[in-house]
């Protein structure tokens, strides 16, 4: 919260289009303020649909959509947005935004369609797309709402599809549905391996993100807190 | 101009509105038969992998036509002319009385051979859950299944359409011994005998859905399929004449083997 006070005070017209600090709208959440791992939001997601690779890329694909587009559509008409209704525009927004998603994907992409179902409609309820319209683009102007829409829901993405390589991987023995672990290593198949059926349930998804969040924090001195 | 007077306020809502409506009514509109489309030919993709042929959605139309070689609907044992099985719609029908029900059927032909298949809906645990179940010629063995669900959990109940679950089905029997319909359980854990498959461990409540929706659907159809595998119709079109001689020939088989067991 703070840097974008402090960046909103030092916009200038003539700014090139990937200056400094620009570049670092797009690569602040992807660690230093990751959306998930940092500030915590989006867990619910990030819990539902990462038992598969290809769904999670997909999720990641459509909210890096809805919120380039939606901070963009923000930022755009922050001026005109009556302060009272502001949170139901924002919600009219993204709602808008997802429907559009959903149809697209129905008439083109049905197979990710289907897999992903009412999960499509948990995009509306994510926190970070409503944290960012909110604190970044009601006070921005369009291009670097658009920087920090993508970079925050590439952020989303990249913890989503780490988590979901894992619970894959462990839960299934396969990546992108394609088997990786030998057949004849399984039990079944006279082998000594068995699949952590574990890994398929939410809490899980819970257990990796910590774990990530905690390889992050020891590595990060930015994150290392004062005691 | 003040953006916080009640009268902006008002206006600001009111163009927003209008203008999201039209827009997403424009892109559902525009989007409507292409969705419809990829629906129509997933619905025959399923048709055909319940009696095992598998076909992209992009050619499940012609495979339809090739493998799909009757269309009926069944009121109370008896065909009811003129009404196609598209024109039912099986979540009203499910909710009627057995004998008011109208049952679509499909005939398919594979091999020199005639199953039938018989679409089911039902209820799971957060949605309705659906598909298709193909029977054989003798009207008791499952050639094949396979189910979809609307919102099942992942993971869990959702498994109802993975090939894990819906192989269990093949060779399972709908009749007991004496013919007297029986239906295929799921049970959980243990699944033993013609009568019964595993169920989904966490997903008791979808595996339940299914066992309903099977002894529910099934039993419309019991009666006329019997009927009808013994013997045959005689208004039937003079092509399908000669596989309907097949036909006779294997039903003898069967119920010579049946006597033979």
């Amino acid at each position: 919260m703070s840097t974008e006070t402090v960046d909103k005070k030092l916009v200038k017209e003539s700014e090139p289009l990937f200056s400094k600090k620009n570049r670092k709208l797009l690569s602040d959440p992807l660690d230093d303020n990751n959306p998930i791992t940092v500030q915590v939001l989006g867990i619910c997601s990030a819990l539902a649909i990462t038992v598969q690779l290809k769904p999670a890329v997909v999720m990641s694909l459509s909210v890096l959509f809805v919120m380039g587009a939606g901070n963009v559509i923000i930022s755009l008409i922050r001026n005109l947005i009556p302060q009272r209704v502001r949170i139901i525009v924002m919600l009219t927004v993204v709602a808008s935004l997802v429907i559009l998603v959903d149809q697209v994907l129905k008439a083109y992409l049905f197979d990710v369609s289907k897999q992903l179902s009412v999960f499509i409609g948990l995009i509306i309820t994510n926190c970070i797309i409503m944290g960012r319209f909110e604190a970044f683009a009601m006070g921005n102007g369009l291009w670097k709402s658009f920087l920090d829409g993508i970079g925050n829901a590439a952020g989303y993405g990249v913890i989503l599809i780490m988590v979901s390589v894992f619970r894959e991987f462990f839960g299934t023995g396969t990546l992108w549905g394609i088997q990786l672990i030998p057949e004849s290593w399984y039990m079944s198949n006279g082998g000594f391996y068995s699949d952590n059926g574990m890994m398929l349930l939410p809490p899980m998804a819970l257990i990796s993100v910590a774990l990530i969040i905690w390889v992050q924090r020891a590595n990060n001195r930015k994150l290392i807190e004062d005691k | 101009m003040d953006t916080n007077s009640n009268s902006y306020t008002f206006i600001f809502s009111a163009v927003m509105v209008v203008i999201v409506a039209f827009l997403l009514s424009l892109a559902a509109t525009a989007l409507q038969p292409k969705q419809a489309e990829n629906v129509k030919r997933e619905n025959w993709q399923n048709i055909l992998k319940s009696i095992d042929v598998n076909v992209s959605r992009e050619d499940s139309e012609e495979a339809y036509n090739t493998y799909i070689v009757d269309e009926l609907v069944i009121r109370n044992g008896q065909v009811v002319e003129g009404m196609s099985p598209l024109e039912v719609n099986i979540a009203d029908e499910i909710r009627k009385p057995l004998d008011e029900r109208n049952n679509p059927l499909f005939v398919a032909e594979k091999d020199g051979k005639t199953y039938f298949v018989i679409p089911l809906r039902g209820g799971g645990l957060w949605g309705p859950i659906w598909g298709y179940i193909a029977l054989e010629q003798d009207v008791a063995t499952v050639y094949g299944a396979n189910f979809d669900h609307k919102s099942e959990t992942p993971g869990l109940g959702a498994e109802i359409n993975t090939a894990g679950f819906y192989n269990q089905f093949k060779g399972q029997q709908i009749l007991d011994g004496e013919g007297a319909f029986r239906s295929v359980a799921v049970v959980k854990g243990g699944a033993s005998g013609p009568h019964q498959v595993d169920g989904i461990s966490g997903g008791t409540i979808t595996s339940d859905g299914v066992t309903d929706m099977l002894k529910n659907c099934l039993a419309g159809y019991i009666d006329y399929l019997k009927g009808r595998s013994t013997v045959q119709p005689e208004t039937l079109p003079v092509d399908q004449i000669d596989e309907d001689i097949i036909e006779e020939v294997e039903s003898e088989e069967l119920t010579e083997e049946m006597a033979s067991n």
